[in-house]
């Protein structure tokens, strides 16, 4: 799977969905928690995770992601947002 | 995938598609996406310079501050070598709320600078993803059917759309943090044209409002070192007044006793 760090690059990772749900569930619990210490700790776990398994794209390369991951600075209001619908992304 | 990623990721790929969705014909489709693509990069540049023009003017406005600092200090030392403690309690209460200013003026030019590289960043990826996509659609043309075409269009304008989005998201960010950068800003220059930082010794002692303002939001503690490490230096025969000595540099404020500020409050 290709995996996208927002504001950042393009990884493709082999055989980790398991793993990758599993970090992501953590990161979401934090959020609901509104536990921004341990949001921030499990998202940079996410991160470095993609980052340690992942082989850059090349920059070139036009695939497109199967997942994308929101910017590695994003606040927990931010993260927040994500979910009340108010997303990041801008139209 | 639920959570925070699929969300995200359900997000950038709704605006993705909606962007290939207006073309239907495989070549309106590439010059569509290219010419939208290079819109952007404009966007991008654009995004670039006006963060680059925030960060300028929050520089413009540190060095006024500092002006500021060194002037309201002089005035300091000039009320206390004349006797007017009071006075020099104030100046030194303001230099405390503009040196606290200059600190956050400092944190927000360092933010707009990484907003910078950021943005800087991103916009070289996109040239990369954009130059792929114009040789790609040039092979397009050449080798494939109609029908083959389609589908290799949307594999290529979905990778760059997907950067697209990327960019646009990094500026939205870019945007919203100058623009609170630039309201607050404002503020400042409003407070300097009401005269808060402005000449201390032409106020007199009476006290107005903003006077009480800045005693509860300056730090009498750090002031009350500040005055008696000048009183300190004043008393000690120290420089000649408006003479402002290096960051330290006093060891007659050290070894002096803390003076309790005792005159001060009368």
């Amino acid at each position: 799977m290709i995996v996208r760090v927002s504001g950042e690059d393009q990884y493709r990772l082999e055989d980790v969905d398991g793993q990758i749900n599993e970090l992501d569930n953590a990161v979401v619990a934090a959020v609901e928690a509104g536990d921004e210490q341990r949001f921030h700790s499990s998202y940079d776990e996410l991160l470095s995770f993609v980052r340690a398994h992942g082989t850059p794209l090349a920059e070139d390369d036009l695939e497109g992601s199967d997942l994308i991951l929101p910017p590695p600075d994003i606040s927990l209001a931010e993260a927040q947002s994500e979910f009340t619908g108010a997303g990041l992304i801008p139209d | 995938m639920a959570g925070l990623t699929g969300r995200m990721s359900t997000v950038v790929k709704a605006k993705v598609s909606k962007l290939l969705d207006k073309a239907e014909d495989p070549a309106e489709t590439l010059d569509y996406s290219y010419q939208k693509q290079v819109e952007q990069l404009q966007n991008v540049k654009k995004g670039i310079a006006d963060v680059v023009t925030a960060k300028k003017r929050l520089q413009m406005q540190e060095t006024t501050l500092q002006q500021q600092v060194v002037k309201l200090d002089t005035q300091a030392r000039q009320a206390l070598s004349g006797g007017q403690e009071d006075l020099a309690r104030q100046a030194l209460e303001r230099k405390n709320v503009v040196q606290t200013e200059l600190q956050s003026l400092d944190t927000q030019v360092a933010e707009l600078e990484d907003q910078q590289t950021k943005l800087v960043d991103s916009e070289q990826k996109l040239r990369a993803k954009i130059e792929a996509f114009r040789t790609k659609k040039e092979v397009i043309k050449a080798q494939y059917s109609a029908a083959d075409a389609q589908v290799r269009i949307s594999e290529a304008a979905t990778g760059v759309g997907e950067q697209m989005a990327d960019v646009g998201l990094a500026m939205q960010r870019a945007v919203d943090k100058t623009e609170n950068m630039k309201a607050r800003a404002n503020a400042v220059t409003e407070l300097e044209a009401a005269g808060t930082f402005d000449d201390i010794t032409a106020l007199g002692s009476g006290e107005d409002d903003i006077d009480r303002q800045l005693k509860q939001l300056s730090s009498t503690s750090a002031v009350d070192d500040d005055l008696a490490k000048l009183k300190a230096e004043v008393g000690a025969g120290a420089p000649p007044a408006g003479e402002i000595p290096a960051a330290g540099a006093s060891s007659a404020a050290e070894e002096a006793p803390q003076a309790p500020a005792e005159g001060g409050q009368g």
